[in-house]
């Protein structure tokens, strides 16, 4: 009892000391002094009644969604004595890895860099920073050179990073038993098996009704989707991030999709936020940064080949230009196991005083980056604010499909859930994939690295991101790529090469997720 | 039908009547080399009869039309792809006339308010007779945009902009002294039209929709509506700064193709199920539900417009490619009616879309005598209008214009056209037995 009534004191300090350098506080400040001009407010019970006024008037929820927030994206501290690596991550053998493929990276795009004879940054010319910003809302028409460069490191270049890892504690043996793992990743890390995730997954059921299943034409809307929409609706009125975060679990209607991810990421579109968007974008006119190419290149290879997300060519600069230079993303390495890159300025290497991160908000770009963001243009069309929903995203989700930890939603775990549970519950598949020399992680791998982005259509991709931010995990990607395997086992069972299996999951488009993922969690024999 | 004008007469269609045998061949004819081809060669029981041989069912091209129509004789159950002057409606000269007298007919017949339901289409002036008329309404509005179309050709060609008189006058004098004018050769009829200056844009670029109607007969008046179609955007982002650069405000793919940004990688076409997924996520389901009611409108009115104007044959059908462009207040506006839309594929989902399109044009044409003439969908096809609108709902349609009517149109929805197309053929079989 004692241990558990100081760990929430802990953690409510540590709430408190966050939330007392947000915009939140002042506002609420400056509302307890303003409310203190109306006539309910006495001083006798002065404490009780502005209590009273903020609940009234909203700012009780304000609050409420704010704390709700930090709770679900910082990482509750273990042990008071823990040190801060340990909130990164608390295994060693990962940190170490992690530290090996950021120098990889760092030294892939310095040497890039050498090559190219281009600096890290550099500082525009006015007339260049005049054109920039007169072009702000069509950098898509621009064609710069962009052959010399390539992309940074491609997913299947991290897939090898993992497949190497290794616990110096964990000793395999050389004997093979009903306990050694057939598929690629090779660390004991702990994963959810299906009754497990049934149970987390609960909503998901076949008794529930949802989003993705149960508004299909066939179904007559009286049975679910009208009732829904309403709860959605109400869900929204009251402006509760946590009532949202359980609604969205049963998917999101179409129209009400933007506001309610908006109240979950309890994100709300000050003017101190625009202001916040326009002083990034006057930093991209100033300035000219070498990832701005990488963005480029990356934008023109992924985004504007796809079908659907061509047209957002331009919010996609507008986006990751002004993210690269945003030192406010800096403050999630906190409890992300990677770190920022160091730069140092020219001539003054290995001096600490001389050193920058680089980009400035740390995050090196790889091939498919931009497929983060283009789903979201579908939702938001004011920059700032599909800027800021991005960034919230990254810096609660997406950040941690490219590090490496031992974190449930990490990308290890991910892939080490989706192998388990193929190797558990297809053990045929699995054995086949794996004799032709199709380890099935070879494939799944860039679809849960890009969190299906660019493979599913827009509407189901929706509908699966919808589960990501009810559910706060990202584990349901590993759940789905299993789901596909399991629903085109039978031509997979055909194949005899890696070529042939890849032929086959080719080509996503045509997959309803919620059926799949409620198929393979609540309706296999298991 | 008509009566041959001459001795040299070309008869087409099996010489027996009723006593047809349900497995003779159906024999087509196509000059088409593209999915018409692909869908035409690929049905059952279909044989295709090159040269001078006797068809059955033709799908022509207008100038085949122009030349033989007149004087080919067609058995009762010969289908051809055309009505003879569909031109009333697809030449934009004509349909503005066509349009223009309706409206007056609507207004005295049904008051100013309906008549307003005619303006779906930008002001319009034919060139050169209504050129002063033209420069009236010109100068009541100083300083907006005119567009300047050919009347009579396609895929972009021809086709500027203007604001000042100055551009077209030079034109005109242009047109006139050209050492290459020759007499012989007629001067080109335009139009000018009010550009619409405030369209729709998404990711910064102006769009426009491509829509099918397929019309089985005017009088009465069978049109029939198709659930997908798709959205065709500027490969450029659009500003009124840049009136010369034809690639911003032409949307046809035709034109887009010789952009210098085009790449054919680029789709630069969205599914219609997905533009109005967009809408909907962007202005919610009831505002979508307006524009689309609106579309309907459009097709509806300017069908109307031409149905005592068409010699209405019962050989003839047409399926129809509409140009729809929606502007910011989401109101939609007819750019142009294409009587034969192009179908060439340019993408593999292009060629999915056009081929179900096609094949469901077959089943609606029926030259198979399956359907018993009283279903309200076909495959992806809704019926419309049927001498009257048609409602979603089953039963006798509340003609007393209260109630919750809703027309039985599904543009941009689902399109599960081969489960229906299933159960559709299952129970006319089913029927047939039970009769037979």
């Amino acid at each position: 009892m004692l241990q558990e009534e100081s760990d929430l004191s802990l953690i409510i300090a540590q709430i408190v000391q966050k939330l007392k350098g947000s915009n939140l506080y002042s506002q609420l400040e400056r509302q307890a002094w303003a409310s203190l001009q109306r006539p309910e407010i006495k001083l006798e019970s002065l404490k009780e009644d502005i209590k009273e006024f903020f609940k009234i008037s909203g700012w009780e929820k304000k609050l409420q969604n704010a704390v709700y927030s930090e709770l679900s994206v910082f990482p509750l501290p273990s042990h008071p004595a823990a040190p801060p690596e340990h909130l990164k991550e608390p295994l060693v053998y990962m940190r170490k890895a992690q530290g090996n493929w950021e120098k990889r990276i760092l030294k892939s795009l310095n040497s890039m860099c050498t090559e190219l004879s281009i600096p890290l940054a550099r500082k525009r010319p006015v007339g260049e920073q005049k054109e920039l910003l007169n072009k702000w809302n069509e950098m898509g028409t621009d064609e710069p050179d962009l052959s010399l460069f390539r992309p940074v490191y491609a997913p299947k270049d991290f897939l090898e990073v993992l497949i190497n890892l290794r616990n110096p504690n964990y000793e395999n043996g050389d004997s093979l038993s009903f306990r050694t793992h057939l598929g690629l990743i090779q660390v004991p890390l702990k994963v959810k098996d299906i009754p497990e995730l049934k149970e987390c997954f609960v909503e998901l059921g076949l008794n529930t009704g949802q989003l993705g299943i149960d508004d299909s034409t066939q179904v007559p809307p009286e049975l679910f989707e009208n009732e829904h929409v309403r709860i959605g609706q109400k869900v929204l009125a009251e402006q509760d991030s946590a009532a949202a975060q359980q609604y969205i679990r049963q998917g999101s209607p179409t129209a009400l999709r933007a506001e309610l991810w908006a109240l979950i990421l309890n994100i709300s579109s000050e003017p101190e936020d625009v202001l916040y968007y326009e002083q990034l974008k006057t930093n991209v006119i100033q300035h000219d940064l070498l990832v701005d190419s990488l963005i480029y290149k990356d934008v023109k290879l992924t985004a504007s080949n796809d079908d659907y997300y061509f047209v957002f060519e331009d919010y996609l600069y507008q986006v990751l230009l002004c993210f690269s230079r945003d030192t406010s993303v800096l403050s999630h390495f906190a409890y992300n196991s990677a770190s920022p890159p160091k730069s140092y300025i020219r001539g003054k290497l290995g001096l600490e005083e001389y050193a920058v991160f680089y980009p400035p908000n740390g995050v090196i770009p790889f091939h498919g980056f931009s497929m983060y963001v283009a789903p979201l243009c579908f939702l938001y069309h004011e920059p700032s604010k599909l800027y800021q929903i991005f960034r919230e995203m990254y810096v609660r989700f997406f950040f941690r499909l490219h590090s490496i930890s031992s974190h449930p939603s990490g990308i290890v775990s991910l892939c080490l859930l989706f192998e388990t549970l193929l190797q558990t519950y297809l053990p045929q598949l699995f054995y086949h994939l794996r004799e032709i020399g199709a380890q099935p992680l070879r494939i799944s791998f860039k679809w849960m690295v890009r969190a299906f982005s660019g493979y599913l259509a827009t509407d189901q991709l929706l509908l699966l991101w919808d589960r990501i931010l009810g559910y706060n995990s990202l584990e349901i990607l590993a759940v789905l790529a299993a789901a596909v395997f399991a629903f085109r086992a039978v031509n997979l069972m055909e194949v005899t090469s890696l070529a042939a299996a890849e032929a086959v999951l080719a080509d996503l488009s045509t997959l309803k997720v919620m059926p799949l993922l409620q198929i393979f969690l609540f309706a296999t024999v298991t | 039908m008509s009566r041959p004008k001459n001795q040299n007469y070309k008869g087409h269609g099996l010489s027996k009547g009723k006593e047809r045998e349900q497995r003779a061949p159906i024999r087509f004819k196509t000059a088409l080399m593209n999915t018409l081809m692909d869908v035409l060669r690929h049905r059952p029981g279909w044989v295709e009869v090159k040269d001078e041989g006797e068809w059955d069912f033709y799908w022509c091209d207008v100038s085949w039309l122009r030349e033989n129509f007149d004087h080919t004789y067609m058995d009762e159950h010969v289908r051809i792809s055309h009505f003879r002057n569909h031109y009333e409606l697809t030449r934009k000269n004509y349909m503005v006339k066509n349009l223009k007298r309706f409206r007056k007919q609507l207004e005295r017949e049904a008051g100013k308010l309906e008549a307003a339901r005619c303006d779906f289409f930008p002001k319009t002036f034919e060139l050169p007779s209504e050129y002063h008329l033209f420069v009236e309404e010109f100068r009541k509005n100083p300083g907006i945009t005119w567009i300047m179309k050919p009347v009579a050709r396609s895929q972009g060609k021809g086709i500027f902009l203007f604001r000042r008189l100055k551009d077209i006058t030079d034109w005109r004098k242009d047109t006139r002294n050209s050492d290459d004018q020759k007499d012989d050769i007629p001067v080109e009829n335009y139009v000018a039209q009010r550009y619409i200056e405030n369209p729709y844009l998404i990711g910064g670029r102006k769009f426009d929709l491509r829509v099918y109607v397929l019309v089985m007969s005017y009088i009465p008046l069978r049109a029939w509506l198709y659930r997908d179609g798709f959205a065709r955007f500027s490969n450029t982002r659009f500003t009124l700064n840049s009136i010369d650069d034809q690639y911003v405000h032409l949307t046809n793919v035709a034109v887009q193709k010789t952009s210098p940004d085009y790449h054919p990688k680029k789709g630069s076409k969205w599914m219609l199920q997905r533009f109005r997924q967009y809408l909907t996520s962007k202005h919610g389901p009831q505002a979508v539900e307006t524009l689309f009611r609106d579309m309907d409108n459009i097709f509806i009115k300017s069908l109307q417009s031409v149905q005592k104007v068409i010699i209405s044959d019962k050989h003839c059908f047409e399926l129809y490619g509409y140009d729809i462009l929606i502007d910011q207040d989401l109101k939609p506006w007819l750019l142009e009616v294409n009587a034969s839309p192009s179908l060439t594929a340019s993408s593999q989902e292009d060629y999915e879309l056009k081929t179900c399109l096609l094949e469901d044009t077959l089943h609606v044409v029926d030259m198979e005598a399956r359907l018993t003439g009283r279903e309200k969908r076909v495959g992806g096809f809704d019926l419309m209008w049927n001498d009257g609108p048609v409602s979603r709902e089953e039963g006798p349609p509340d003609l007393s214009g209260m109630g919750n009517f809703v027309t039985n149109t599904h543009l941009g929805c689902v399109n599960d056209r081969k489960k229906q197309l299933r159960q559709l053929f299952c129970s006319l079989q089913v029927q047939k037995k039970a009769s037979s």
